[in-house]
This record gives C-alpha cells, structure tokens and sequence, in this order.
C-alpha cells in the first residue's frame, strides 16, 4: 500500500495553474497517473482535443511541467506513437540517455468515438505507450454532447430528455473489453482516489504497474465532471464511488489476459444509487419511467455476471 | 562518385530516404505511392536502415505520427498520393502550424470520386494553402534532387516547414528512367547527420507544444508562419546552388525552356513538360518563336520571377492538370495571372484544364494550345477558359 505522506511529498506534474471548472476530475486523474512516475523519468504526454487540453495549456502559459503535445481531437494515440517511435530511434543511435515514458489522454469523445482507430492502431503496433481515457460521458468541452460513453438515458444537449425521447436511447460502449480484444500486454479501468474507500489507490497502484510493464497500455478512469453530471463538487466522489458500488463502473485489471477484479463489493447497491445523484438522469426517476431503470438495471447485472465470470468469481 | 542508374520515380524516392536515413518514416498504401513504403521497409527489415518505420493503420495516423516524431526532434518522412492526402488534411495544417519539417512525397493522382487512381493534380493542389512548401517534378531524377533539396529547405532555421515532394503517378512514379544518384557520402555530407531541432519533446527542457492559441496571439503566429514562407525563397535558391555545386544539375522555382524570345507560351507543371517541349523543339524547327515555363516551386509562388519571365511574351497558356471548379480557372492560373498583374500587363492568357484522371496528354494537345495562343495574337479573338482533351 502506498504511503500518502510520501505521494503528497512527490513533485506535482500537471501545476494548478489551469482553467478546468473547480471540481473538475481529470486533472486529479491525471496527477495521480503522473506521481507513479518515478522522479528521475522524464513523461512525453500526447493530448487529444478536449477539457484538459484546452485548459492546461493556452498560450504563453502551460500547467504541464513535462513534455506536452496536443495535434488534434482523434489523433493522440497516433501523434504519442510517432514521438515513442522517435525515442526509440534516438535510443539505437545513442542520442538520448535519459527514460522517457509516453502517455497520452484523451477524453471519452477523443477515445471511444473519434479517435478509437488511433487508438487501436497505436495499440496493435505496441508502442511502449500508456494510453489514459479519462471518461466523463460526453464531450464536455463542446457543451455536454452525448458519445458512445455517455450511459443509457442520460440528458444531454444531444440526447436531450424530451417529451417523447427520455435522453440517450443506447447503452455506452464497453471500451474497456475492446480494449482487451486488443491482447496488449496491460488494460484495466479505474477511478479516481477516494479517499476512505478500500480501492482508494487503485488508479495509482494501476498506473504503476503500467508504467513498469514494456509496451501498450490502456486504462480507463471514469472521471467526475460536474457541470455534465449535474452533481455537486463537493460530493462528487460520492457519485464516483457510487458507480462503482453499484458495479456501474467495476474495477478490474486484465495483465497478459488474465483478468483480476479489484473490488468486488460486500453488496451491490441498486442502479438508482448512482442515477440520483446526478442531474442529467433526473428524469429517469419520475413514476413512469420505472421500467427504463429498470431496464438499465438488467444490462448493468448482465455486464456484472459477465465480469465475474471473466475474473474467475463465478 | 555520383552513379548512374535506373530506376523508377518511386525506387528514386525511396533510395534517396534510405541514403538520408531518417529517424522515423510512418507511412500507410495506397496507389501509386505503395512502393515507397514497400521499398522502405524492406530496407528496415534489412538493417540498411536505423529508421524506426511505423506502419500505421491511416494516413491521418501517418501525418499525426510524423508530427509526433518531428516534435520529438527526429527526422522524418512519409509518403502518399490522392486520398490518402486528402485524408491528412486536417493535420497538414497542423504540421505546417507547429512548424515540424518533414518530407512528404507525394505521387500526383486524381482525388475520388469518382474513384480514380491515375495521374492529376487533385491532390496536392488540394493541400497548395495548407502551409507546406510544395515542390514539383518531371522525371525521377528531379524527383529524387527535390527530395534531397527537401531535407535542407524544411530544417532550415529561418524555415522550419514541412514539405511535399511531388511527383506524377505512374508516369513518374512507376516508369524506369536512367538517373543519376548521389553517393552516400554525399548525401550524408548534404543533409548533414541529423537533424539540429530548436526545441523538441525529448530534450533538454520539457516544452508544450500546440497550445489553444486565442485571438490576441493566433494572428501573430500565422504571420510567423507567412514569413517563414516568404524565407523559404532565399532558402529554395541556396539550397539549389550548393546541391549543383554537388552534381552539376541546375534547380530554380521554374525551368523556363526556350523562353528568351518567345511570343507564345505554356505554364505547366511535372511530367507533361517533357511532352510539351518536344512540341516547342518541332515548333521551333519551324520558325515559331515558342517557350515553356516549368513550375518547380509551387509554395512559396515566385510571384516576382514569374512575372519577369513572361513580361515579354504576346500570349501565354496557363494549364492545370487539376480543376478549380470556380468556374473562373484552375489554381496555377489564378496564381500566374495574378503574379502577372501590374508586371506584365496586356498579355492574352488563356487557362486549359487537361489530362483529368490519367488522361492521355499529346504532342497535338500542345501544338493545338500553341495554335491558339498564334491564333488569338492574330486575330484578338479567344476564351480564357479552356478544357483539352475532353470529349464535349
Ligand atoms: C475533428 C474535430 N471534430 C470536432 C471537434 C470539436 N470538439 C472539440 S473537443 C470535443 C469534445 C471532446 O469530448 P471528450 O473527448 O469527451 O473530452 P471532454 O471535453 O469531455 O473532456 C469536440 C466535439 C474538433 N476539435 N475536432
Ligand atoms: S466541463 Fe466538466 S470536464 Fe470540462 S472542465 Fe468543466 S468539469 Fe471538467
Ligand atoms: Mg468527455
């Protein structure tokens, strides 16, 4: 277990100088991906086109303290790959002596939709990458679209809960499981620290150990953003920590193909723990719309047994 | 010792990136251009190479790992022809914009649709206003100095531009033509070792590169960017002098041939020059007083120099292997005629639209564009908006 005191103590990577809305979750993901690099590793970081991207680095400021490039939306895997393969090239002709370790980010819009053939194609050639989606469930930075991650029913300005339509009429994506189709060496799926909560350092602990292992990496973190969710700031761990009690968002590695479940809780908590904390599902919860939750209760026990089972809990 | 050989325009182009030896080459298929990755990765497969060579999954994968490379400090190259350009668009700017040299040769073929994979200009003209130095020519050979040449303009501290080396498909990039090579020693010599990047990812400093730039300092860095285009002039004709030093072959924005008495002219660009000036020699045989202007260097345009170079004709025919579908001409006519204006004045200019889609360009289509422009001066009667070797 890590020791707080020491990972408080290390430096801080991505600076607070920054213009994401308070309470925003992607920089805290991103900084506690970036304190797993051991001090002495320099971190090349690919950012796809998004929230953290636009607000990290206008110019003449940056936030970033490491090496930093943004191209475009749809392409951070493939831009990381070229300055990977760059490296590499450098390491044969003895012309850089320091470790560098590639990373990139991207939203879930920049990852799961646009960019998802970057990302497989980055993945599939192996490029000693660790690719990080930080999902909040939409394109937030375009003003709370929905993308193939945004979860069944929610509200937003492209799925709109109408008189008619009650918000998004599909499940999200399972990138996580494509990810894993993809046989790379590390996948896993992650949340933010929370502190008090037994899986308070799984996403530090997830970022360690892919920084240890050579070649391609994925994780995805669902990451609180406020203003989409329509929850409070303050409490927005909460609603975190109840997607994963609810084994909405389970956490679970897969090293080599083999999955491991990380957090299996004593008891799952009902959908509706998750849907009440926040704004954009609000609708869902009137009367009539009992039978959509419960709809989405059914597809979230179905993806859950299909996880045991996969972990070996079955 | 230079050594002569023969090769095809696209073997040309990948021995000249195997004697270079960038740091990464990340490139994807696709017709007529397939060959240079081919040949190329072979050489990595061989151990001829210290590329690290990406096969990606895109084009606009390819571009954005150049990009990626170049930022990382490395030499870079890549190739591609019609879609696959198209499909790098949007990252074209990008490189041009966060000014990452790097090579990009492209062998000239018609954009879909509808799906077409033979020679035209589509493609590159398509990518004229992205912000890359566009180079241009005939043969294998020229194919070959332009990427030689390309190296040292791109990485030139006063530029720091990508560029396109372009060259037409199938005629150039697959025919088999006597060239000469340069020894590796030479190229190594010319192209220097590495390349010297300012800043780069992986250096001594951590830098951030592609910021969200607001309006108050956007415009200030595309005029940076616009400069360094106007520099690549002086840098184009430099790098041009050295490399003749080299190898005796003589390299300018344009080739004018026959041009210093010439009453009636054609502006064209690439293979169907070779074509076209058999014309002007049979032409000439005859007694006509015709030239021809061969366009090298297409961005930065040599505004100035093509103006003076046509100040003196009566009549001059402007042809693009690409359509503007403006309606008013196509991009190489707009560009002549509005280099001419104020310079050389008074002039009859036509525009012809030709050889769309690998269409075959003859000896007649010239003498018919020379008989006209001879017909117009005579008579002052002539459109400006031509199409040749169309059926109508
Ligand atoms: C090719 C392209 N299409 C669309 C956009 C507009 N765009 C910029 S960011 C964005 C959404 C980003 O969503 P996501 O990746 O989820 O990141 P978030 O903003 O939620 O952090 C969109 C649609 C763009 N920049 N480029
Ligand atoms: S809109 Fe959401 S994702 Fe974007 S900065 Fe604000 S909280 Fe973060
Ligand atoms: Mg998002």
């Amino acid at each position: 277990m890590p020791n707080l005191k020491e990972l408080s103590a290390k430096k801080v990577r991505l600076t607070g100088g920054h213009r994401m809305c308070a309470g925003c979750g992607a920089p805290m993901v991103v900084n506690w991906i970036l304190k797993a690099l051991k001090d002495d590793e320099k971190a090349v970081i690919s950012n796809a086109t998004g929230c953290l991207e636009v607000s990290t680095c206008l110019y003449p400021y940056t936030a970033w303290k490491d090496s930093w490039i943004h191209t475009a939306f749809e392409n951070a895997a493939a831009t990381g790959s070229g300055a990977e393969a760059c490296y590499r090239a450098f390491q044969r002709k003895g012309k850089v002596n320091d470790t560098y370790k590639f990373i990139a980010f991207g939203g879930d819009g920049g990852t799961y939709d646009i960019g998802l053939q970057s990302l497989s194609g980055a993945m599939e050639r192996g490029h000693d990458l660790l690719y990080v989606c930080y999902d909040n469930g939409a394109y937030m930075n375009t003003g709370i679209q929905r993308s193939s991650a945004t979860p069944f029913g929610a509200d937003t300005t492209t799925s709109p809960a109408g008189k008619v339509v009650p918000g998004k009429q599909q499940f999200r994506k399972d990138l996580t499981e494509i990810m894993v189709g993809h046989h790379i060496p590390y996948v896993a799926q992650s949340v933010p620290v929370i502190p008090g909560t037994k899986y308070m350092f799984d996403l530090y602990n997830k970022a360690e150990k892919a920084f240890s292992i050579k070649g391609a990496k994925f994780m995805n973190v669902l990451t609180p953003c406020p203003r989409g969710w329509r929850c409070d700031t303050a409490t927005e761990l909460d609603v975190v920590k109840a997607a994963v009690e609810t084994c909405f968002w389970p956490l679970y590695e897969v090293e080599n193909g083999v999955y491991k479940l990380n957090y299996k809780p004593a008891e799952k908590k009902p959908i509706t723990e998750w849907l009440k904390l926040q704004g954009r599902f609000k609708h869902l919860l009137k009367p009539e719309n009992e039978h959509i939750v419960a709809k989405i209760q059914e597809e979230v026990d179905r993806r859950w047994e299909r996880l045991l089972e996969l972990c070996g809990e079955k | 010792m230079a050594k002569r050989v023969s090769l095809s325009g696209n073997e040309a182009v990948a021995f000249g990136m195997k004697q270079i030896n960038p740091d990464v080459v990340a490139a994807f298929p696709i017709t007529p251009s397939t060959e240079v990755p081919q040949y190329f990765s072979q050489f990595v497969a061989n151990g001829e190479v210290t590329t690290e060579f990406v096969p990606v999954e895109s084009e606009h994968s390819a571009m954005s790992a150049c990009i990626g490379a170049a930022a990382a400090g490395g030499r870079v190259m890549t190739a591609t022809a019609s879609a696959g350009l198209a499909l790098m668009w949007e990252v074209l700017y990008v490189a041009a914009s966060m000014r990452t040299p790097m090579v990009l040769a492209v062998t000239n073929r018609a954009l879909s649709g509808p799906i077409n994979i033979h020679n035209d200009h589509s493609d590159s003209m398509g990518a004229r206003d992205s912000g890359w130095i566009q180079l241009y020519g005939e043969n294998a050979q020229e194919a070959y100095d332009n990427l030689m040449q390309a190296v040292r303009i791109g990485e030139h501290p006063d530029v720091q531009l990508p560029v396109m080396v372009c060259y037409d498909g199938f005629i150039t990039s697959h025919a088999v033509e006597n060239l000469e090579m340069l020894d590796d020693a030479d190229v190594k010599a010319f192209v220097g070792e590495e390349r010297k990047a300012p800043f780069a990812l992986i250096g001594q400093e951590p830098v951030s590169m592609g910021p969200l730039d607001l309006p108050n300092h956007y415009f200030e860095h595309k005029r940076l960017q616009a400069e360094a285009m106007k520099n690549a002039k002086k840098v184009i004709l430099e790098v041009a002098a050295e490399y003749e030093k080299l190898t005796g072959r003589k390299y300018g924005f344009f080739e004018e041939y026959k041009m210093e008495d010439a009453e009636a002219a054609i502006v064209l660009i690439n293979s169907s020059a070779g074509t076209a000036k058999t014309v002007v020699d049979a032409l000439r045989a005859q007694g006509k007083k015709v030239g021809l202007i061969k366009v090298r260097v297409f961005r930065p345009f040599p505004v100035e120099e093509i103006a003076e170079a046509l100040k003196n004709v009566k009549a001059v025919a402007i042809m693009d292997k690409v359509d503007g579908f403006n309606a008013a001409g196509g991009p190489l006519f707009n560009e002549v005629v509005s280099a001419m204006y104020g310079k050389a004045d008074g002039k009859i200019v036509q525009n012809y639209i030709y050889g769309l889609g690998g269409r075959d360009v003859t000896t007649y289509n010239f003498e018919e564009v020379y008989s006209n422009l001879f017909n117009a001066i005579e008579t002052g009667k002539y459109e400006v908006y031509n199409y040749i070797g169309v059926r109508e």
